[in-house]
């Protein structure tokens, strides 16, 4: 091979590492914090509590959207679409046949990786980018949500009710409604997820995905064979995003086309990572800390507002306004997000 | 030996006739050089053999296995790569990370792809760059970390795109030496657009000049830059005006 000398260079803004944590720090970061919420819910006062498994099953929903419109740039308004399969297919197997939440999380994850791997063939054989590509995304939601409205298969608007067992388990997920247990699988998932995320990113795959996303023409050129590993972000995207939905008909233990389809969870799969930092590891998992007490409060506000915000009483839409607000806030102050930036400043000090 | 061989490939673009009939041979081991004005189809014919598009007529073969209309990762796996006239580096990652994945996309083993690209990386003259991100690196280095990348995954054929391309006299000469020696010392095969004359002159074993997408004329570096056809439609009458 050829040896040629250092060209010489002026100094310049170039010079600079890139910001990054070291892989096994990720993990280790993980791991301590895990130990450390482990006693959060016997801490909390119940309401509290709650308000910390929505935390967590927002992250888990914002992590799966990451993995595919963070680090794989393929914008997705449509990720309702996973976790409603998620949860369809688990109350459906619960209900129906009478099996676990644990084999109707399997196949949830199975049916909603299977989904997005035909959405993405579709839209990427038919070169679908960018604005483009969301509304697809959007759209094929949408599609779900009217056909659980009108199929008689999935209940239609009615939706499924998981029955309520008479003792506490496990195997079924079910336990007293202020149970630490709730928080425990929630917090066990979301670490699997992130444990995920980590891996995903620093492997051949994720590598190769996001060399995809920085310039689709250049890793062809490469030799990465782009349409492969897109549609394999997206599988395994959809399939987190889909434990979060089979979680939250387990939490819930209700679901009806729009809680499981609406346009509004796909925001509230967005909204984490987009404040947190999108296309990093704990972008997600910050935002969501954010905005599950947010979505707490206004809840609060609406029922009992302070006299000088009586007008609100009995009104919805308020969390729609305070995220927008937030979101608006984030883009104008902090466009990386919180821990996007932090770390950015970080890196130049 | 031919190892790229071009049969009567064409496109068309709504009607316009991008390239037409375009037919070449390269011998292994050999500098091609592509010239002709701007518009006259050398891009697209790059694009054509490289699998970024797929010719409406007309066969390419690489090592006399047939490529026409395969993906660009099925083509650079059949031992042809390409570089970008705009460089196009993956923009989140550093020097090192960009001709990483090149090496992985090679299908080397992951414990061995980082030193091989670094090894590559001070090959190419980028070593000082290394660790740097790739958002505001100098044109001169941003076009070696192309050629790093591109060789990455070890090619019988390099197609590249206006190297020299942005670069002032004085960075142009030690690409120039490197491409020489890629023939020589490495045996790859090179075929470059190049509008800057002086270096097909320098570099080129045979010329190829395209004009409105068809070809002009082909033949040594002399034999074209003294064709009357060629000095109208590209040189004009005088040929330093593209040096």
């Amino acid at each position: 091979m050829t040896t040629t000398t250092d060209t010489p260079a002026p100094e310049t803004a170039a010079g600079r590492p890139l910001p990054r944590l070291p892989w096994n720090k990720h993990l280790v970061a993980i791991a301590v914090l895990a130990v450390l919420l482990v006693p959060l819910p016997l801490i909390l006062p119940s309401a509290q509590a709650s308000v910390a498994v929505r935390v967590l099953i927002f992250a888990l929903m914002s992590i799966g959207w990451n993995m595919m419109s963070g680090f794989g740039g393929m914008f997705s308004f449509g990720h309702a679409a996973y976790f409603g399969i998620g949860a369809y297919t688990s109350a459906w197997l619960l209900v129906e046949h009478r099996a676990s939440p644990w084999i109707g999380m399997l196949a949830g994850m199975v049916m909603a990786a299977a989904f997005a791997a035909l959405i993405g063939f579709l839209a990427l054989r038919y070169k679908l980018r960018g604005a483009y590509f969301a509304l697809a995304t959007f759209a094929f939601a949408e599609m779900l949500r009217l056909w659980a409205t009108n199929s008689d298969f999935v209940n239609r608007a009615v939706g499924y009710h998981v029955p309520l067992r008479p003792d506490s388990s496990w195997w079924w997920i079910q336990f007293e409604p202020a149970s630490p247990n709730y928080f425990w699988i929630a917090l066990g998932l979301t670490v699997a997820a992130l444990v995920i995320s980590v891996q995903f990113v620093r492997s051949r795959a994720g590598q190769f995905t996001k060399a995809a996303r920085d310039d689709e023409d250049a890793a062809a050129a490469v030799g990465i064979p782009v349409m492969r590993y897109k549609l394999l972000t997206m599988a395994l995207s959809a399939a987190i995003t889909s434990v979060a939905g089979a979680f939250y008909v387990q939490y819930f233990l209700f679901i009806d086309p729009d809680l499981a389809f609406g346009s509004s969870v796909s925001i509230q799969a967005i909204l984490p990572a987009v404040i947190g930092g999108v296309a990093t590891i704990w972008g997600p998992v910050i935002g969501a800390v954010v905005m599950g007490p947010l979505n707490d409060v206004t809840a609060t506000v609406l029922r009992n507002p302070p006299p000088a915000l009586e007008f609100l009483q009995g009104r919805s839409g308020l969390d729609v306004i305070v995220y927008g607000t937030l979101l608006i806030i984030i883009v104008l102050l902090l466009p990386k997000g919180i821990y996007g930036t932090i770390r950015q400043r970080w890196s130049r000090r | 030996m031919t190892l790229l061989r071009v049969e009567g490939i064409s496109k068309s673009f709504k009607g316009l006739r991008a390239v037409d009939e375009v037919s070449f041979e390269v011998a292994e081991g050999s500098i091609l050089g592509v010239i002709g004005a701007n518009g006259a189809g050398k891009t697209t014919v790059f694009n054509l053999i490289a699998g970024a598009l797929r010719p409406d007529t007309g066969r390419v073969h690489l090592g006399g296995k047939e490529i026409t209309g395969h993906a660009p990762h099925n083509v650079t796996a059949a031992g042809m790569t390409r570089t970008f006239q705009l460089m196009r580096p993956f923009y989140s990652m550093t020097v090192l990370e960009n001709v990483t994945i090149a090496v992985l996309a090679g299908g080397a083993a992951k414990r061995t792809a980082r030193t091989a690209a670094a090894e590559l990386i001070d090959r190419i003259g980028l070593g000082r760059w290394r660790d740097s991100a790739t958002e505001g690196l100098p044109t001169a280095a941003l076009k070696r970390l192309e050629l790093a990348r591109a060789l990455a995954s070890k090619p019988r054929v390099l197609l590249l795109d206006e190297v020299l391309a942005g670069l002032v006299p004085a960075e142009r000469a030690p690409v120039m030496e490197l491409l020489e020696r890629l023939r020589t010392e490495d045996g790859v095969t090179l075929v470059f657009v190049e509008h800057i004359m002086a270096a097909v002159m320098r570099l080129s074993d045979s010329v190829l000049v395209l004009d409105l997408g068809r070809v002009l004329t082909s033949g040594s570096p002399q034999e074209v830059t003294r064709d009357p056809r060629v000095i109208e439609a590209y040189l004009g009458e005088d040929p330093h005006a593209h040096a």
